[in-house]
């Protein structure tokens, strides 16, 4: 096994199209394991974490671009970015442990293709878009649509992730991400629910996005959910229509993890427990409440 | 907080000082068992059944030998055949555990092991090495292993302890039966009785180093073992059993150990070692990974059991029947029996039966944990009793008071209770302010006790004295849970030296007189009374040297705080340190043996009180307060007793709420990691308050009673009968994991 820590963009590509077996990695937090156990045995192992873009974080006008092998500790401890994305740097915040967060990244997280991966529900209910390099250039994907089912990627081989682009949080918005695990830290989620939505100015919600982990093979929208709350406030009936759409929505495994009555019951709990969160920092960031 | 009967003005004993063993594992120097490296070391792998059960048709070795870097390859026809050889059943059981020979029992069995230059060409053998299997049909619970028409592990297994004995062999390897009174008079004389079933899940000890050992055979027959043990002595005998050869010819050097908790007093890897190592003629490492340290050692047996009891109005129990099955796992041996013994022995009860059964089945076998036997008995008890106390409406720790046995009570096992100190934890737990604190919502509180005997055996010590009078305490007892400072207290307060004087070792088994095992709580009252035999050997010895120095009768001359005094104070006294750099004008080196077979053990009780709080929506229960009430006898290290009490309440969390062994329909072990094999983490407890009581063990010299185990005996009860508090559920099947509590309270909705 060979390991090679290019600097750049361009050479990690042309690495990656001119040897079949390799395989990126940034913090390692999934890769090290995944060789240990003997689940993977790549000839060429790619350190992404020597170009200077993949570890990044900046902001402008319009957007955050986080470098995607960024260690998470470096986002969660960036004050102005958790006071913004409250729910994405707490989802960040829950993978491992310390010491795992100092090198685990976004762009692993995700790509790690697991269902249950905790930063994911978190970047799609906030719209983040993947910027992917390759061989011809770089395009943009929605991170919703990088994994496929489990393990799985619309990546090519010779892809990678570069960084990550998230919108500015609009005004009277908020974000939350909740998971469900027996144990309170060191522990896969059992069922995640990301949630963020914009409030009307009679405090009225205007937009919402739930997104679960862990119930179904990829991470998933709960699309009638969000109708049921645009428009309305978060009053009993709405959300208990919120909790039933995101039972719905489920297609969990029985598991030694957790059965799926318990996953479908409980992904309704987290979903609405993350909407009234992220509506609750919607109203305090505008001063409403 | 502690409660001290009287206040003996110890010096040393009772006091908190740096531990001894801190400095050297916090930077990294200790060695354990993993760490050791000799010149020309191979490394070694195991090679596992993938089946529960299954005939071994053949093994293919030749393959593994050709490979690079291979330098041995045994399996089980490298060993003698003791059944062939007629020896001891329990023997033979050991060796076949350590690697099979016609059958697999379980998945993990050994059926083969490999020694080559590198980890990886060992690894790489180990997968080349060919098995042929005839899959059998297999019982992974006592409910299948019961079952009539069950398939059976040991075909010629006739059930102990029934009369007459059965005709037909099954795979119930004996039966226990405890009883006394008339049951359906004590039932009659009842106001309410209740009776309920209970399942727990096997666990595991959850030691955080895995199993390692390195041999070193010579060509003479004769081999050095290092382990990580909790006896080096019990290593050396089993390794000699299943090796066919003498005691004598091993050489057992215990390395510190990374917990055990009854786990590493059996042997897995030291007899594959020696026989790699003899085989190739080189040192041979074998470490285990951790999912051959789930699927091949440890746990403690997964149960059922019935408990039905009544009490009078006045919260009097009239009677208890108790029914229960225990997994042994392969080879017979569930701690059943100590289960009859413990499941009501706090208790003062006039009608009885206790009736239990030791189950095989094809899970690895059962190894001790604390207090072996005694939690799952303990979890179905007093959830019954919490249950009784509602139904009269009686207060949790008053109907334990009503029914608690005291000195004199004859206890459930049999003989009467010498002095004991039940009564007071129980009013520890009473008089504490957590009894009384505020709940919140979804909050409840739960009581629980429970009984451990502590056990005392054989022990060896040796004291030195160095020549500028500090000492050197020898002992052949791995420390697992702070000896090493206990040890060095009693020399202190026997010597009259400072602590900081004093060095206590763990040596080879042949460099002190030997010793049993670390376990049963009782290596502080048994090893601890040997060292202070030998300690007030040596001080006789320095009287008799100071006598001798002022030429004057010994009974002259008194050992007063680290010196010889004359009782008439004639002479200027004689310090430690001037007799030790006089000793070879006076005798010569300074040096006692002591050795013994304890007897006078004292009982452990324990009492404890668990707040939680359940989410009602997800079943997640989080413990917000807990208090431990348990009578030490006396600590001689406090810290080190609340750490052991603190220790024992952790697991019994665990076990009580997430831990458990998960098996497929194939029998093959499905969480064998600690991502899913949830113990707790730090972050999961609340600071585990401590109440030592002290009611002395009056057979002991400081009247220790030992302290490693009672403490997991309550918590399963104490976390249930909380949760029956707070969410009006009560749970009787471990672990009570946020699905089984979610399932429950749906039921309760329903
Ligand atoms: C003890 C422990 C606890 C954990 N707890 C959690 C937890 O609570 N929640 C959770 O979600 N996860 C958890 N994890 C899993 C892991 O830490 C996370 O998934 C982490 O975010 C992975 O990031 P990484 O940088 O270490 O990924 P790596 O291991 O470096 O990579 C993971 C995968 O992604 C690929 N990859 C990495 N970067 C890129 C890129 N830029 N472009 C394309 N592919 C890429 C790699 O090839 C690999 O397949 C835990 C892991 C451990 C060891």
């Amino acid at each position: 096994m060979k390991y090679v820590a290019p600097s750049s963009v361009e050479e990690a590509t042309s690495l990656l199209s001119t040897s079949p077996s390799a395989q990126v990695f940034a913090g390692a937090t999934d890769v090290v394991p995944q060789l240990r156990a003997g689940r993977s045995a790549p000839e060429v192992l790619v350190d992404l974490k020597k170009i200077q873009e993949l570890v990044s974080i900046v902001k402008d006008d319009t957007k955050w671009t986080v470098g995607a092998a960024t260690p998470t500790a470096n986002l969660t401890e960036d004050q102005a970015f958790s006071e913004e994305f409250q729910g994405l740097s707490e989802a960040a915040g829950l993978i491992g442990s310390d010491q795992i967060q100092n090198r685990s990244s976004l762009g692993g997280n995700l790509c790690n293709g697991s269902p249950a991966a905790d930063s994911v529900p978190a970047m799609v209910v906030n719209g983040v878009r993947a910027v992917i390099a390759g061989p011809n250039g770089t395009r943009v994907l929605d991170v919703a649509e990088v994994v496929t089912g489990p393990g799985q990627l619309s990546l090519e081989d010779d892809e990678f992730i570069v960084e990550f682009e998230i919108d500015r949080m609009p005004e009277r918005s908020g974000d939350a991400y909740l998971r469900m695990i027996p144990r309170t830290e060191m522990d896969i989620a059992v069922v995640g629910a990301g949630a963020r939505v914009t409030l009307a100015e009679d405090g009225s919600i205007e937009e919402a996005i739930v997104a679960l982990g862990a119930v179904a093979p990829t991470v998933v929208r709960v699309p009638e959910a969000e109708a049921a709350l645009v428009g309305n406030t978060p009053n009993e009936q709405t959300l208990s229509a919120v909790a039933g759409a995101a039972s719905e929505v489920c297609n969990p495994i029985d598991d030694k993890r957790g059965t799926i009555a318990y996953r479908k019951q409980v992904a309704g709990v987290l979903a609405k427990r993350a909407v009234l969160i992220a509506v609750e920092r919607a109203q305090q960031r505008n001063g409403m409440k | 907080m502690a409660i001290t009967e009287e206040n003996p003005g110890y010096k040393w004993v009772g006091t908190r000082p740096i531990r001894p063993d801190g400095l050297e594992k916090v930077t990294g120097k200790a060695q354990f068992g993993a760490d050791l490296m000799l010149p020309g070391m191979l490394f070694g792998k195991v090679v596992r059944s993938p089946h529960a059960h299954a005939r071994i048709v053949s093994i293919d070795t030749t393959a593994a030998e050709a490979m690079v870097g291979v330098k041995a390859v045994i399996t089980g026809s490298d060993f003698p055949d003791l059944a062939a050889n007629g020896a001891h059943a329990s023997d033979i059981d050991v060796a076949s555990n350590a690697i099979a020979r016609e059958k697999v029992l379980y998945e993990g069995h050994v059926v083969a092991a490999v020694a080559a230059t590198t980890r990886d060409q060992a690894e790489a053998a180990a997968k080349a090495v060919e098995v042929t299997y005839e899959v059998l049909p297999h019982v992974l619970t006592v409910d299948e292993a019961m079952a009539d028409g069950a398939p059976l592990l040991h075909e010629g297994m006739i059930t102990k302890g029934v009369d007459p004995a059965p005709e037909n062999p099954s795979n119930v390897a004996s039966k226990i039966l405890h009883e006394r009174g008339d049951l359906d008079q004590g039932f009659g004389e009842a106001h309410v009785v209740v009776e309920r079933e209970f399942t727990t899940k096997p666990v595991h000890q959850g030691y955080i180093e895995p199993h390692a050992a390195v041999a070193d055979a010579n060509t003479d027959g004769r081999a050095h073992i290092w382990c990580s043990s909790q006896g080096h002595f019990q290593m050396r005998a089993y390794s000699a059993t299943v090796l066919g050869v003498s005691p004598g010819n091993l050489k057992v050097t215990a390395a510190e150990i990374g917990g055990g908790f009854g786990g590493k007093t059996v042997i897995y890897l030291e007899p594959l070692a020696v026989r790699l190592s003899q085989r190739a003629g080189r040192p041979v490492k074998l470490v285990m990974d951790r999912d051959e340290v789930f699927r091949a050692t440890g746990p403690t047996s997964g149960t059922r059991i019935r408990v039905k009891m009544g009490v009078s109005e006045d919260g009097k129990i009239t009677a208890a029947e108790v029914w229960m099955a225990y997994e042994a796992g392969a080879f017979s041996g569930s701690p059943v029996g100590a289960a009859g013994m413990t499941a009501i022995a706090c208790y003062d009860i006039p009608n009885f039966v206790v009736e239990g059964y030791d189950v095989v089945c094809n899970k690895p076998r059962v190894a001790a944990y604390r207090a072996p036997g005694a939690p799952m008995a303990a979890f179905a008890v007093e959830s019954v009793l919490d249950e009784l106390a509602r139904d009269i409406g009686m207060d949790p720790i008053d109907i334990r008071l009503a029914n608690a046995a005291v000195e004199g009570t004859q206890a459930s096992y049999g003989p009467k209770f010498p002095r004991i100190g039940f009564v007071e934890t129980l009013e520890a737990i009473k008089d504490h302010p957590n009894y009384t604190a505020d709940l919140g919502p979804n909050q409840g509180r739960g009581v629980s006790a429970g009984f451990w005997f502590n056990a005392g055996m054989m022990s060896s010590a040796t004291v030195h004295i160095n020549e500028n009078g500090s000492a050197t305490v020898v002992t052949g007892s791995p420390d697992i849970g702070g000896s090493r400072q206990s040890m060095a207290l009693m020399a202190a307060e026997e010597l009259g030296i400072p602590y900081e004087s004093i060095k206590a070792v763990v040596a080879d088994t042949e460099t002190v007189g030997f010793n049993d095992v670390t376990g049963g709580s009782r290596v502080t009252l048994a090893t601890g009374a040997a060292v202070v035999d030998a300690c007030r050997i040596i001080v006789e010895d320095l009287r008799a040297r100071a006598a001798k120095t002022w030429d004057v009768e010994v009974d002259q001359v008194e050992w007063v705080e680290g010196q010889a005094q004359h009782v008439e104070g004639t002479q200027p006294p004689l310090s430690l340190n001037d007799l030790a750099a006089k000793s070879g004008r006076t005798g010569g080196p300074i040096s006692a043996n002591a050795s013994l077979n304890s007897r006078g053990v004292g009982a452990g009780f324990s009492t404890q009180l668990c707040d939680v709080e359940v989410d009602p929506e997800t079943g997640v229960t989080r413990v917000v307060r807990y208090l431990t009430a348990q009578d030490a006898g006396r600590a001689i290290s406090p810290d080190y007793v609340e750490g052991q009490m603190q220790g024992g309440v952790v697991q019994g969390i665990g076990w009580a709420l997430n831990e458990e062994y998960i098996h497929n329909p194939d029998g093959v072990m499905e969480n064998p990691s600690f991502l899913d094999y949830r113990i707790p983490v730090a972050s999961d407890l609340p600071m585990i308050d401590c109440a030592i009581v002290e009611v002395p063990n009056p057979a002991h010299p400081y009247g220790v009673r030992g302290v490693g185990e009672v403490g997991i005996v309550p918590p399963m009860a104490a976390v249930g009968n909380a949760i029956r508090d707070a969410i009006d559920v009560r749970m009787t099947d471990l672990p009570m994991s946020p699905v089984r509590i979610l399932e429950a309270l749906n039921e309760q909705s329903d």
